[in-house]
C-alpha cells in the first residue's frame, strides 16, 4: 500500500488569501475528482467552497450554504456539486443525493466527508481548515491516488 | 354563478417532512380555511444528531404519503370527488422527494379528472398570510427559516420581486449552528431563546450585527457563527450556564439589529415602488422567536406598517400553504399539464440579479 504524500500547508492571513488558494485548487480539478473539506463548525469550509466554485463559474455566482438543501449544483465544465453531508446519517443517504452521477460526470466538493464512509473515493484532494485568528486560517491540502501527482502545481 | 367553495388537496414532499392538507375558500373570499393539516414530524428522532436528519430518501416519502393523504381527507371530512383541484410542491428541493409528491398528485388528478396544480414551495410560504389573514397585495415578505432568508415584494400570485437574500447562511441555520457551538442541542432557535431569557448582560460578549449599515437588503450570518465560536474558545471551550445565556442574549441582539436594519431598507424600497403598501409579513420558523418578533413589530410601529405573522404551524414547512397557493392559482386559471417536470431549482424571482458575494437558497 502506498504511503500518503506529504501535505502542503498554507497560512492564510485573510479571506482573500483563502479565496486565492481555493481558486488555485479549483484550476486543478478534472471530471470525476472530489475535494473533501474538513474543519470544525465555523472554520470556513463553505467560504472555501464558495471561492472555488466562483473561480470556475464566475465572480457573480450565488453560492448559498448547502446545509439545508444538502447539495447545490453548478453548471460549470465539468459541473460542480457542492455537498454538505452534516445532516446525513450514513452512506446510503449520500447515494440518494446522486453520488454516482457526480462521480462520473462532475466534480464533488464535500463538507463533512466522514459521512461517506466506504464511499470515500481513493482519488481525491483533502483540505483541512483550522482557525488561527479572527480572519486567518491554516489550510492543509493533500492529494490521494491519482490526485497526488497534480498537487505540485498548487504551491 | 358558482357559489360552492373551492376545496384543494395539497401535498408537500420537497423538504425534510412529508405532509398533506386540505384547504377551502368561498368564491371571492380574501382568506381561506384549513380543514386539515397533517405533517409527519420526526423531531424527537432527529435530536440525537444535533440537527434535523432529512427524509431524503424518496421511498420514505412514498411510504408515508398515501396514509397522510387519506388522513388529511378524512380529517377534513371530504372525499376525492369534493375536491376542486390537487396541488403539489413541484420544486425547489431534492428531486427524489419532489417527484414522489408530484407523481402522486398527477396520478390522483388523472384518475379523478381534477385540475393538477404545480406549486413553488416558496410561493406557498409567500401566500400563507393571505390564507390566514386575507392580506391584500402588495406586501413586503421576510421569509426566515432554517433554509431561507429572503426579502420579497409580493405583488400578486406569481409576481415576486426579490429585494434581498442571504449571501451565506440562513437565519435558522445560524441559530442551529450557534446552539451547537454552545452545547445547547437541537432545535437551536427555541433553545437559544430559552437561554437568552436567563441572560443578564448583553455587553459582555461582543458580536457583530452582520451587514448593518451596508447598502442593499442582503443578509449574512456566517460571520456571526464564527464570532460565537471565538467566544467559546476564549472561555476555554466550555462556557458556563451564565456565559451561554449572555452569549445567547448578545446573539439575539445581533440578529435583531441585522434584521431590523435590512428590513428597514427593504421597507423604503418597497414604499418607493408601492406608496400604498403597508404590510410586513414574516414567515418561516424563525417567526416563532418572540424576541425577534418584538423587534420587527416595533419597527413596523415606527414605520407605519402592519405586522402579520401566520401561526407557527403554517410558518414552518406544511402542505396547507401548498393547497392555498394551488387554490389561488386555480382561481386565476393557472392549471398545469400532467407533463409538468419538477424543478429542483426554482427561484421565485427569476429576474433577480445575482448579488456579488451572494447566495440564494432556491
Amino acid at each position: 500500500m502506498a504511503t500518503a504524500p506529504p501535505p502542503h500547508s498554507f497560512d492564510l492571513p485573510d479571506e482573500a488569501a483563502t479565496a486565492a488558494l481555493a481558486a488555485r485548487l479549483g484550476a486543478l480539478l478534472r471530471r470525476g475528482d472530489m475535494v473533501a473539506l474538513r474543519g470544525d463548525l465555523g472554520a470556513g469550509k463553505t467560504a472555501f467552497a464558495r471561492a472555488l466554485i466562483r473561480s470556475r463559474t464566475g465572480p457573480g455566482e450565488e453560492v448559498p450554504s448547502p446545509t439545508f438543501t444538502l447539495v447545490q449544483t453548478y453548471d460549470s465544465d465539468p459541473p460542480l456539486w457542492h455537498f454538505d453531508l452534516y445532516r446525513l446519517s450514513g452512506p446510503d443517504e449520500v447515494v440518494e443525493l446522486g453520488w454516482e452521477e457526480v462521480r462520473t460526470e462532475g466534480c464533488a466538493l464535500v463538507e463533512w466527508p466522514d459521512r461517506l464512509g466506504p464511499l470515500l473515493p481513493p482519488d481525491r484532494f483533502d483540505v483541512e481548515l483550522t482557525v488561527t485568528g479572527p480572519t486567518a486560517r491554516r489550510a492543509v491540502i493533500s492529494g490521494h491516488g491519482r490526485c497526488a501527482a497534480r498537487l505540485g502545481d498548487l504551491a | 354563478m358558482n357559489t360552492s367553495p373551492d376545496v384543494i388537496l395539497g401535498i408537500e414532499t420537497s423538504c425534510d417532512e412529508t405532509a398533506a392538507a386540505v384547504v377551502s375558500a368561498d368564491p371571492g373570499a380574501d382568506s381561506g380555511r384549513v380543514l386539515s393539516n397533517v405533517v409527519l414530524s420526526q423531531l424527537d428522532d432527529h435530536a440525537p444528531y444535533g440537527g434535523v436528519v432529512p427524509e431524503i430518501a424518496a421511498r420514505a416519502h412514498l411510504k408515508h404519503l398515501d396514509g397522510l393523504v387519506r388522513r388529511a381527507l378524512a380529517e377534513a371530512g371530504v372525499v376525492l370527488r369534493d375536491l376542486s383541484g390537487i396541488a403539489a410542491t413541484a420544486g425547489p428541493g431534492l428531486i427524489g422527494g419532489v417527484m414522489v409528491g408530484v407523481m402522486t398528485a398527477k396520478a390522483m388528478a388523472a384518475v379523478t379528472g381534477k385540475p393538477f396544480l404545480a406549486v413553488n414551495h416558496l410561493e406557498g410560504h409567500a401566500l400563507t398570510a393571505r390564507l390566514t389573514d386575507g392580506v391584500a397585495f402588495p406586501y413586503l415578505l421576510l421569509l426566515v427559516s432554517g433554509g431561507h432568508c429572503q426579502l420579497l415584494a409580493v405583488e400578486g400570485v406569481g409576481r415576486y420581486r426579490r429585494l434581498g437574500t442571504t449571501i451565506d447562511d440562513a437565519v435558522g441555520e445560524a441559530f442551529d449552528k450557534a446552539a451547537k457551538l454552545l452545547g445547547l442541542g437541537y432545535p437551536g432557535g427555541p433553545l437559544m431563546e430559552k437561554a437568552a431569557a436567563q441572560g443578564t448582560n448583553n455587553d459582555r460578549f461582543e458580536l457583530p450585527a452582520p451587514m448593518k449599515g451596508r447598502p442593499g437588503c442582503d443578509f449574512s450570518f456566517s460571520g456571526l457563527k464564527t464570532a460565537v465560536r471565538r467566544h467559546v474558545e476564549t472561555l476555554g471551550g466550555s462556557p458556563g450556564p451564565q456565559d451561554v445565556a449572555d452569549i445567547a442574549l448578545s446573539f439575539h441582539r445581533a440578529v435583531g439589529d441585522s434584521l431590523v436594519d435590512r428590513v428597514a431598507r427593504a421597507m423604503t424600497l418597497f414604499r418607493d415602488a408601492h406608496p400604498d403598501g403597508a404590510t410586513l409579513v414574516v414567515a418561516g420558523g424563525v417567526a416563532a422567536n418572540k424576541v425577534l418578533r418584538a423587534r420587527l413589530s416595533d419597527l413596523c410601529d415606527r414605520r407605519g406598517f402592519r405586522f402579520v405573522a401566520p401561526p407557527l404551524a403554517l410558518c414552518t414547512d406544511n402542505a396547507a400553504m401548498i393547497a392555498w397557493a394551488g387554490l389561488e392559482r386555480l382561481r386565476l386559471g393557472l392549471v398545469d399539464d400532467l407533463d409538468f417536470a419538477p424543478r429542483p431549482r426554482w427561484p421565485l424571482d427569476p429576474h433577480a440579479a445575482a448579488v456579488p458575494f451572494a447566495g440564494v437558497k432556491a
